[in-house]
């Protein structure tokens, strides 16, 4: 189905936050109990979708930690990571 | 020896207080001294010693006091301390009774401090309207502090706990020093030039007064609030209050709270999807059940169950409409067959030939009552008639002539003449008698005389 695929693009390009705010919209919209089931089920399914992305999204643990540096090309990045042991 | 000179402790340690209390020399004074042996007590108290090269004092500060402080007093801290003198009489001690307290040699920085703070918050920069909120979900965070501080390691660590996966991006900056300031504003600047981050953590660790004193600039101040990004302050310790604290959109006691600030708990976060995920089962379940039932409820209908009673139903319900049809237009035929039958005979009473009869029938009586009245009229006439007849009869002058009377008139029978006067002797005069006529000739003429009776 075309018009599923879509939405399954337009899913995976949401923040986080826009993916939660739908994701909390649409439990809220469940909730009301004032859905007609064919809807009440596209949205569970739509629901189930930003979830799992959502929980995708949290699993990735690699972080990215980077330091701006000011050099003579002007602003660069490099890798950083905190030296152990250093006074405050 | 006087027993009534013999005071009680109570007595002479009150007697002694009131000396100290009403020496203006004692009141409301400033010491200089270094603090030992501090120790806060439950209720809020602070109780310590001030001492200097030559002597030390028992000091108190009340909670109610203490609580204004801006810097936590610590064993060792030179200090300016204001008061007066009294007495604790339940121990006989005079002890320094200390209502507000700074931090000796930095009285200058603290001025600057209160001046600084009151200028920006009459312009209203610290006004709540300004804070923005720091959002739920940042995709990055910036941090401003030193790379060799403790603030980024308590930052990363705890970013590292909560919420692993959001990228963090640092901009080195002096934090103490001549330095610091600009340093700061360069690079809150540089972090809404790029625009990568969501939130701002810019901080260091504690330190004294002098350290932290960057985050006391107004070009550090101004530059938090003109941020577009949201700032997250993380300051030293939790006693120390910075400008930065007041300005930022949200101040963090310290760095590694500023990181749990900034990022939600990557486990209550699956928790809450989790939890989500329920809800949004349970709701469909109960959709699903809502819409089962319905159709349950519509299958149990007789319509489907007895579909022939339901035909059944309908064909007796035609019947019954056809019969009250039939019934109906029968009584209504019967209702118009009557009212014909009741307007012909109208009509036929109001026919001409009835009428005509009728007529006749008056015609002919008044006929009869037409000729009895005539054959009356004319027998009263005929009897009126010979009645007058005799009466005439009886007056006619020939009956008199019967008696011997007799008529005069002119020759031609057409004058009566009634005296002499009325003829000449030699007129032909014709006498009427009862049985005929004389014709006469005057002879003399003689008048009567006159009789007396």
């Amino acid at each position: 189905m075309a018009e599923g695929k879509e939405n399954k693009t337009a899913t995976e390009e949401l923040s986080f936050e826009q993916a939660m705010d739908r994701l909390e919209a649409i439990v809220a919209r469940l909730e009301s109990g004032e859905v007609p089931l064919e809807a009440a089920i596209e949205l569970f399914q739509e629901g189930m979708q930003l979830s799992r992305m959502c929980g995708q999204k949290l699993e990735q643990v690699e972080r990215r930690i980077e330091m701006l540096v000011e050099g003579e090309s002007g602003l660069g990045r490099k890798p950083f990571a905190p030296e152990r042991e250093d006074i405050g | 020896m006087d027993p009534s000179k013999v005071l009680s402790i109570r007595d002479i340690n009150r007697y002694i207080k009131s000396k100290l209390e009403s020496d203006d020399s004692l009141q409301d004074i400033w010491l200089r001294g270094e603090i030992s042996n501090f120790t806060r007590h439950s209720s809020g108290h602070m109780y310590f010693t001030l001492k200097d090269e030559s002597g030390r004092l028992k000091c108190i500060m009340f909670a109610s006091y203490n609580q204004r402080l801006s810097f936590l007093p610590k064993d060792g801290m030179k200090v300016l301390a204001r008061g007066g003198v009294s007495v604790y009489e339940r121990d006989g001690a005079y002890q320094f009774y200390v209502t507000a307290m700074q931090p000796d040699g930095l009285g200058s920085l603290y001025l600057a401090f209160e001046q600084l703070k009151r200028k920006l918050e009459a312009e209203g920069l610290f006004a709540a309207a300004l804070k923005r909120p720091i959002p739920r979900f940042p995709r990055a965070i910036g941090v401003i502090t030193s790379p060799t501080g403790a603030a980024i390691r308590d930052i990363l660590i705890t970013l590292q706990r909560r919420h692993p996966s959001v990228p963090v991006l640092l901009y080195p900056a002096a934090v103490q020093g001549k330095q610091a300031a600009p340093s700061i504003v360069r690079a809150i600047e540089t972090m809404n030039r790029l625009g990568e981050v969501d939130v701002l953590i810019v901080g260091r660790g504690g330190g004294s007064l002098e350290e932290l004193w960057a985050f006391n600039e107004e070009s550090v101040a101004r530059a938090i609030r003109a941020s577009a990004i949201p700032v997250i302050s993380a300051v030293g310790h939790e006693t120390d209050f910075t400008i930065a604290d007041f300005v930022a959109d949200l101040r963090a006691a310290t760095p590694t709270a500023a990181a749990e600030l900034a990022v939600p708990h990557v486990g209550e976060l699956k928790q809450h999807l989790n939890h989500l995920e329920q809800r949004m089962g349970k709701s469909l379940r109960w959709l699903v059940g809502k819409a089962r039932e319905r159709l349950q409820h519509a299958n149990r209908s007789p319509y489907f169950t007895q579909p022939r009673r339901t035909l059944l139903a309908q064909a007796e319900r035609l019947d019954r409409l056809k019969e009250r049809l039939v019934f109906r237009t029968q009584a209504q035929h019967g209702r118009a067959q009557e009212r014909l039958a009741r307007l012909t005979g109208r009509l036929q009473a109001s026919s001409p030939t009835e009428q005509a009869a009728f007529a006749r029938k008056r015609l002919t009586g008044m006929r009869r009552s037409l000729e009895l009245a005539m054959a009356g009229t004319l027998r009263n006439a005929q009897s009126q008639y010979a009645a007058m007849l005799r009466q005439l009869d009886a007056l006619s002058p020939l009956k008199v002539m019967g008696r011997g009377y007799s008529l005069v008139y002119d020759e031609r029978e057409q004058k009566l003449i009634r005296s002499i006067e009325e003829v000449q002797p030699g007129d032909l005069v014709r006498v009427r008698l009862v049985d005929g006529r004389l014709d006469c000739q005057v002879w003399g003429i003689r008048g009567e005389e006159q009789t007396n009776g």
